[in-house]
């Protein structure tokens, strides 16, 4: 990235190292990488299932979805942690939820007045990223202890992940439930006339749940440490 | 009369909310090992909504809808607040979730001592902003009915807890593939359930 290859002159608010550190170091890109698998934000730390589920029906708005997360938390994941230190520990989730807030508020109106149509379709779950867990928790797990750069890297690894299993799941239903891509067709007329049929089950909401508990289960037999026990 | 109790058994069973919207599964998930915590987080749930849907509901009609400040001057029928209503509507959430954990510490302490620690839980809870949300999307007709609603769908999401925590006490004595133990099975029967309560979907009332 820009940031890599000019040296930073002086050590300004945001990029502070301590020490030789680069800013992608291997413990900064296990930032980014960790939460794809092994710590995954859904599958693992069952974190923002909430509203994972509900809009998985096409690829679209999966993808808006996923997008605006990577956004509001890599924002207030560095927002939090610059103020880390000035926040009193009583009031912290106040605090928390306001800056989520008003981040969620900016990426609703951004969508608001850029892509309607997919606005209308996610209606309320724009406004449920405050209460998404990733986001509350990733706050209280990483950005209260750590510096600005490394929250940035765990929100936006946190929110891929979460992105990743929705963009999985919704691929699957989009196309076992509708035969459909990005709302164009993608399985051939031909086998349809062969007596193959869209399966309706997929688009209701019962199916979601289900693909996550199989996308959990190949997961889990892939990676065994993940197992859990009783 | 009749309106209210299609209302309730609505929100309850047709627009579940758990197994219609998915909203809460976090809580949901963590807290259903066992019977005893998750009825103490569904009491707190149903408590929580239906103290702040009807607030918020006030708040919306009062001052955030388009044109609600009329009843200030009615040179204020223009102003639209409504992008304010996220801010509004958690911050309402959050510190009626510290006011009621306050009275409740005062005047029940043993309440307080099996709810205490999902209080707080509680102001993160997708239902309880959910429920403010939809409240907001269907444009009710006063406060009555909106607090039958945060009450109806705080009921369903206690019946769905209390639902899955009692299967899954009972399914650690099965023999489930390990891959699946534990969160990969509760979301299947989590979605076996959603079928179930799909079949309430055909009634119009």
């Amino acid at each position: 990235m820009k940031q890599k290859n000019t040296p930073p002159k002086k050590p300004s608010l945001f990029f502070v190292n301590k020490g030789k550190e680069a800013l992608f170091s291997k413990k900064n890109r296990a930032l980014l990488s960790d939460p794809m698998d092994d710590n995954n934000p859904i599958t693992v730390q069952v974190l923002g299932i909430c509203s994972a589920l509900a809009i998985t029906v096409q690829l679209k708005p999966a993808i808006v979805m996923s997008i605006s997360v990577v956004v509001v938390m890599a924002a207030s994941n560095v927002i939090i942690s610059l103020l880390r230190n000035l926040i009193p520990n009583r009031i912290r989730i106040i605090v928390q939820l306001v800056v989520v807030a008003a981040m969620v508020v900016l990426v609703d109106q951004v969508l608001k007045a850029y892509a309607y149509d997919v606005y209308k379709e996610l209606s309320i779950f724009i406004g449920l990223i405050i209460t998404n867990c990733i986001v509350m928790g990733r706050l209280e797990a990483f950005a209260l202890a750590n510096r600005p750069w490394a929250s940035f890297l765990d929100g936006v690894g946190n929110a891929a992940g979460y992105g990743f299993i929705l963009i999985v799941v919704a691929f699957f239903r989009e196309l076992f439930g509708s035969g459909k891509l990005f709302g164009y067709q993608v399985v051939p007329d031909a086998i349809y006339e062969m007596g193959y049929e869209n399966n309706g089950l997929m688009l209701l909401s019962p199916m979601a749940l289900i693909t996550v508990g199989i996308f959990i289960w190949i997961q889990r037999s892939r990676n065994r440490k993940l197992i859990e026990k009783n | 009369m009749e309106s209210y109790i299609n209302l309730f058994v609505k929100s309850i069973f047709i627009e579940n909310m758990i197994f219609a919207y998915f909203l809460g599964m976090c809580s949901y998930l963590a807290v259903s090992k066992t019977v005893k915590t998750a009825v103490g987080l569904g009491f707190a749930v149903i408590f929580v909504l239906s103290i702040t849907v009807p607030i918020n509901f006030l708040l919306d009609t009062y001052l955030l809808k388009p044109g609600a400040l009329t009843w200030l001057d009615s040179e204020y029928a223009s102003i639209d607040l409504s992008f304010l209503s996220f801010i509004m509507f958690i911050a309402v959430i959050a510190s009626m979730v510290q006011l009621v954990e306050m009275i409740v510490e005062k005047f029940a302490p043993a309440l307080y001592g099996a709810l205490g620690i999902f209080l707080p839980l509680i102001a993160v809870n997708c239902a309880i902003l959910g429920g403010s949300l939809f409240m907001q999307q269907k444009d009710f007709g006063g406060v009555l009915e909106s607090g039958v609603y945060g009450f109806g769908s705080g009921i369903g999401w206690f019946l769905a807890i209390i639902a899955i925590a009692a299967i899954r006490e009972k399914i650690t004595y099965s023999n489930v593939p390990a891959p699946l133990r534990g969160l990969g099975i509760t979301f299947i029967i989590t979605g076996l359930m959603a079928i179930g309560f799909m079949s309430f979907m055909g009634i119009k009332l």
